[in-house]
């Protein structure tokens, strides 16, 4: 992206620019990057789940990966939507999932790493359903109506997913040799993605402070707890520390992404008339 | 996988109904079978309870027998309760 030129600030300014912003808008501002932070973790997993399907190791497992895509995409339709409406831009969910460029993107990098085999879809499914799960529990509480319905129906959707998950990550785990193997390259891989889901910047502050949000530092602990009693039953260590990758919320997406969204975007953006 | 023993799947429609036969699923053990049958045949509300069952575990007629197990009851139509006629003030029946 092309960036602005410099400007000369008159002497005495400060260039904060917070002279005379509303506080309306600014509490709009922090709705908006919110939701959009919500639609597009569950938009770009529902995306990823929907490259399993005919693919599956079997016909039912191909039917759990489609239905957790199409919660997941069912989520993103409203937290899109209220974030379109939000914005006050005129921008409806679909456009704003169809019509964004990779750089606009919200999602954590978790959502958007490859599938691989079916372990390491399983590894990042426990990962993210486990915190999603916790996370829409504390959002039934949000001081924001829509945002709370949302998760209180999203939250049992969820429970769900993570329960899946987790009999999966210990049966892989606790199986074969092979199978076992496969389950900790797979968390080996998505691990680095977990600091990412708790970190709490900007955006994340102010919607926790003004109550449509969530302190996710509340929950870590009781994560942590969470995973490492499945991974004891499957009989794993948790994988070794690594160094934290973070920059999703900013946009700053790992290589996957763009081809996610190439194969998601090429239908309505080539043909924007489309209807079905 | 083709490893995975068969399931047959019962649903139960609503409350103070039986659980009916609907189908089966592959599944390494009961617990994924349940989880199985839940994303195959009740993803458009079908139910409100599901039963599992090994496959390996029904014991079924033979076909070959059909004659001997069911002919027999098709001449005995007294057996059906259609013969007797109700009294007017016999009300819950």
């Amino acid at each position: 992206m092309a960036s602005l030129p410099p400007i000369d600030l008159p002497s005495g300014a400060t260039g904060a620019g917070a002279f005379d912003a509303p506080a309306d808008d600014a509490h709009r501002a922090v709705r908006f990057d919110y939701l959009l932070r919500l639609g597009d973790d569950s938009l770009i997993l529902g995306q990823r789940l929907s490259e399993w399907c005919g693919h599956a190791p079997s016909v039912e497992v191909d039917l759990s990966l489609a239905n957790f895509g199409l919660d997941l995409v069912g989520q993103a339709t409203h937290f899109l939507g209220q974030a379109g409406a939000a914005e006050g831009q005129g921008r409806s969910g679909d456009k704003l999932a169809f019509h964004r460029d990779v750089l606009d993107f919200r999602n954590c990098l978790l959502v958007e790493q490859p599938n691989g085999d079916f372990a390491q879809t399983m590894a990042r499914h426990l990962l993210f359903s486990t915190w999603q799960e916790m996370l829409f529990g504390h959002l039934i509480a949000s001081t924001d109506e829509q945002i709370a319905a949302v998760a209180a129906k999203a939250v049992k959707e969820v429970a769900y997913h993570r329960e899946l998950a987790s009999e999966w990550v210990i049966r892989l785990g606790d199986g074969t040799d092979e199978s076992r193997r496969r389950m900790i390259d797979g968390l080996d891989w998505m691990w680095r993605f977990v600091p990412e889901l708790f970190e709490m910047d900007e955006v994340a502050t102010r919607a926790a402070d003004c109550g449509i949000g969530v302190d996710v530092g509340r929950f870590r602990e009781d994560y942590d707890n969470r995973i490492r009693a499945v991974l004891a039953e499957a009989t794993l260590e948790p994988p070794a520390d690594q160094r934290p990758i973070l920059g999703g919320r900013r946009g700053h997406h790992s290589e996957h992404l763009g081809h996610l969204l190439a194969v998601m975007q090429f239908l309505p953006r080539t043909y924007p008339d489309a209807t079905w | 996988m083709k490893d995975w023993p068969l399931w047959e799947v019962f649903v139960r429609a609503k409350g103070g109904m039986s659980h009916r036969h609907v189908g089966s699923v592959h599944a390494p053990d009961s617990e994924i079978a349940l989880r199985h049958a839940r994303d195959t045949y009740t993803r458009r509300m079908e139910g409100i309870s599901l039963w599992v069952v090994p496959s390996a575990q029904i014991t079924a007629s033979d076909p070959a027998e059909d004659g001997a197990m069911f002919d027999p009851a098709e001449d005995k139509i007294y057996r059906h309760p259609t013969f007797y006629s109700i009294p007017d003030d016999v009300k819950h029946i």
